[in-house]
């Protein structure tokens, strides 16, 4: 899951300061000035280093704003007060809470599960929000590989994130946020984890990403994505912020017996494979229940984790592969494939332990609403609405 | 060396184990230490476990460490701000040597002096507050007077390291003397005035710390310019704590009278009576503790002109605040500061040479910045449409010691004779039934979120934990 663009700006809030010049004598790059009334943070210098942070006594230099262009020096000098609460960020430093943009970003994203549902009743308790924009976590790259083919037009890659000794408890489909540094601000941008609870390395405190390298917007424009391409340049021991785990109901049962739709193009597959591979790592344990993949990409080429998905054991899962854009071959959607296989989709769907996961593209969202419709044999709208209360459909779109 | 070493006794950055006289010689010290804060320490809280900062290094990063804290366990021990390579002596005589690392022989005893007169102080102010946690309005205000008395308490333990490191015998007995003498005692009082006062109830402490340690501000601030390092050094640390002693009262005043306004503003008056019936201060007694803790704070500078403040300038012991952002010749040789004298019935201003009014610049600077923060006040009344406005009395009004010791001037500045001064002081400072009134209201309040009737909650927590927050746990 990605988001739209955001600049965070560090602020510091008047009503709260007591002008101590404390902020002013620690900034090591001379980014805090004031004037008779304020003190400010120059946007064109800060880069969020968060030194003046502890040490200010009254937490007024603890403020951010998302906004598209950062106020002025000149703009803060003149406040009694920091801007009005609609352009408020909330109060995303505060441990435990989740950011406002992270929970806006979130309900657009499972806007067409029908409202908010809850968990699988079998999920385990998520850790949200440990890290904060403004004190998050500090993660080691352990590696970064290109998952599609040399020839491929899209760079997706597969990249390792060490926590070392900082606790960072994730479970499969929980996201975090990557946190870049610009001048003036933050550029945020959410990412799904692609690893299972237990590490991508089981026992290790890692955890893995999918990561499109973005180079052109929807249009086909060329634009190059701030936090994607910071992410699949980054090299082996580099060090990046992170804040997180977020998601308190994109999650797994644990249950035996436990089905599990997967419905997903391009990076949504993350997810997927933290969950496959959870229950991958558990096979032995012969805790019963069914997994079933739809998995969209143009070419085999260009589809994440291909060469993987392949060796995996069919009596793990089923995987369904849609290409639509094989030379010589009619173009076939997710939900063409899921028309394909409508009987055992329609015997999943009955069954109350089976949970639905779909991850990926906007544009997706309607094709395989209609797939379901026809292979459901009932009112779908009344059979989603069933499944969403009782938290065994979950969406996540961008 | 920024790291603080946890694992000594003494937790230092400034490599103590490596001397291991002067080591022994603190080592010695601190048992005694201990003991004075078991005895005039904050009263009854051995046993309470209180969310405190901790500095567990000097860099940014390592500024403010939060963690439930028995007081008597606080990790007290010597920080110094990282030293600046090449560091010079900025101002006076000396300006371009080498900042000193020892003391020059020369200035011995007048920097011991300084340094026992700024030290004197820390302890002091923990003896005029050790009653008030017995009345606090919140677990909140509990918590910051604690922070404040451990970080006093700290402030204590800067300047005796200073008087153990670099001034021998005479300044371990000078140690041993800091611990000795009691704020407010007859026989063996501390050696400023102010710092014998009662700090009798909370409006008291916050316009204290609003005031009085704001001169502690400008005093530390003045040192840290200092030509002998390590007193700059030791100084600029000592800065960031008292910050946050700064905020406890600023932020203090203002929700008492946020809270005032606020009933004001519901119940529409102003009427005095009627608003203490309400249990809240009105704004004219808080005017009053105002010009009062104002004028007392004020004698702190010394005289307008003052020979000694030109020695210390002269010779590189003390700058100016702010020194080396002042765009003159820092020997201040042919400059001209303006003092005021009283003239028969007039106040009248005249220029004297800059190196001799140092005490009324810096006197100056603090009124200054204290001005600026009473505008901030200023904006509460104004939120709620009420016309009251803070102002600071005049520069001679209620004055000991200096040009206007022998006079009696109005807040507004004009001379008055000893009978209408006598007649109308009252309107002017806390009354003895003022004092009452607000002794009245000082109960205890310790659930977590909750605040006495007087004052409003604050805007955000401590470490951005919530206002409900256990911010003390009693043991």
């Amino acid at each position: 899951m990605q988001t739209a663009e955001l600049i965070r700006q560090h602020l510091i809030d008047p009503e709260i300061c007591i002008r101590c010049n404390t902020c002013e004598e620690t900034c090591p790059i001379d980014a805090i000035t004031h004037d008779s009334r304020n003190y400010v943070v120059k946007p064109e210098i800060c880069n969020n280093c968060n030194d003046c942070v502890a040490p200010c006594p009254t937490g007024a230099i603890d403020s951010w704003r998302s906004i598209a262009k950062p106020y002025s020096t000149a703009e803060q000098f003149a406040w009694d007060s920091l801007p009005a609460a609609a352009e408020d960020a909330g109060n995303e430093d505060r441990p435990g809470d989740i950011p406002e943009e992270v929970a806006r970003f979130a309900a657009a994203a499972s806007q067409a599960q029908g409202g908010t549902a809850p968990p699988p009743w079998s999920a385990a308790h998520p850790y949200v929000g440990l890290y904060s924009l403004a004190r998050p976590a500090i993660a080691t790259c352990a590696g970064n590989f290109r998952l599609t083919a040399a020839d491929a037009g899209s760079d997706i890659r597969h990249i390792v994130l060490d926590f070392g000794t900082t606790a960072f408890p994730v479970l499969e489909g929980q996201s975090l946020a990557v946190i870049v540094a610009l001048a003036g601000g933050q550029h945020v941008r959410m990412y799904s984890i692609a690893s299972p609870r237990n590490g991508e390395r089981p026992g290790y405190n890692n955890v893995s990403l999918t990561v499109k390298r973005v180079t052109e917007d929807r249009d086909g424009k060329p634009v190059r994505g701030i936090a994607s391409n910071f992410l699949c340049d980054l090299k082996k021991g580099d060090q990046l912020s992170v804040a997180g785990p977020f998601g308190s109901t994109f999650l797994m049962p644990n249950h035996p017996g436990a089905n599990l739709i997967m419905i997903c193009t391009g990076t949504g597959s993350a997810p997927m494979r933290a969950m496959t591979e959870r229950r991958r790592r558990r096979l032995a344990l012969k805790e019963g229940g069914e997994l079933m993949l739809f998995f969209g990409a143009r070419t085999p080429g260009e589809l994440p984790y291909f060469g993987p998905l392949m060796k995996l054991p069919v009596d793990l899962i089923d995987v369904q592969l849609a290409f639509s854009r094989v030379s010589g071959k009619a173009k076939e959607y997710v939900q063409d494939r899921m028309r394909a296989c409508g009987g055992k989709a329609a015997r999943l769907l009955a069954d109350e332990n089976t949970y639905v996961y779909l991850c990926g593209h906007k544009q997706m969202e309607q094709g395989v609403e209609a797939a379901f419709a026809e292979i459901c044999g009932v009112d779908w709208n009344a059979m989603k609405e069933r499944m969403r209360s009782a938290g065994r459909y979950h969406v996540e779109t961008y | 060396m920024s790291g603080i070493n946890y694992s000594e006794k003494i937790p230092n950055n400034v490599d103590l184990a490596s001397n291991r006289t002067l080591q022994r010689a603190l080592e010695h010290w601190q048992p005694n230490y201990l003991k004075w804060w078991a005895d005039m320490g904050p009263d009854k809280s051995t046993s309470f476990d209180v969310y405190l900062r901790t500095a567990v290094s000097v860099d940014p990063k390592g500024w403010a460490h939060y963690d439930y804290v028995r007081m008597p366990d606080y990790r007290w021990g010597i920080f110094l701000a990282p030293a600046e390579a090449g560091r010079q002596v900025n101002f006076g005589a000396h300006k371009g040597d080498t900042a000193w690392q020892e003391v020059p022989g020369e200035y011995r005893s007048t920097l011991r002096r300084i340094i026992v007169t700024q030290g004197d102080t820390e302890p002091a102010s923990v003896e005029q507050q050790r009653h008030l946690g017995l009345t606090c309005p919140s677990l909140y205000d509990l918590r910051n007077i604690f922070q404040v008395n451990v970080e006093e308490g700290r402030h204590l333990w800067a300047m005796v390291y200073l008087l153990h490191a670099h001034f021998g015998k005479d300044g371990r007995e000078e140690g041993e003397a800091l611990l000795a003498r009691r704020s407010g005692d007859a026989d063996n009082p501390r050696i400023l005035t102010a710092f014998n006062e009662k700090t009798p109830d909370w409006l008291s402490f916050f316009m204290f710390t609003f005031i009085t340690d704001r001169d502690g501000k400008f005093q530390l601030a003045a040192l840290a310019e200092s030509g002998f390092d390590p007193l700059s050094r030791t100084c600029r640390f000592m800065l960031t704590e008292e910050a946050h002693h700064l905020f406890v009262g600023e932020s203090g005043v203002a929700r008492i009278i946020e809270r005032t306004c606020e009933l004001m503003a519901q119940h529409r008056t102003d009427d005095v009576a009627k608003l203490r019936g309400l249990g809240v201060i009105d704004l004219p007694t808080l005017q009053r503790y105002l010009n009062f803790h104002f004028s007392v704070t004020s004698d702190l500078y010394g005289s307008e002109v003052s020979s000694n403040a030109a020695s210390f300038y002269t010779n590189g012991l003390k700058g100016r605040f702010q020194e080396t952002t002042i765009g003159d010749d820092h020997r201040l040789e042919s400059a001209q500061y303006p003092v005021m004298e009283v003239i028969g019935e007039r106040i009248v201003t005249r220029n004297v040479g800059a190196v001799t009014a140092l005490n009324e610049r810096l006197r100056d600077d603090w009124t200054h910045d204290l001005e600026n923060a009473i505008e901030r006040w200023n904006r509460i009344p104004e939120k709620h449409g009420i016309g009251f406005r803070f102002k600071l009395p005049h520069k001679g009004f209620h004055r000991r010691i200096g040009v206007f010791a022998e006079h009696h001037v109005s807040p507004d500045g004009k001379v008055l004779a000893e009978a209408e001064w006598t007649h109308r002081h009252q309107q002017w400072l806390p009354s003895a039934e003022d004092r009452a009134f607000v002794q009245s209201l000082m109960g205890r309040v310790t659930e977590p979120g909750k605040f006495a009737n007087w004052i409003a909650p604050p805007r955000q927590g401590i470490n951005k934990q919530p206002v409900n927050f256990e911010y003390v746990r009693f043991g």
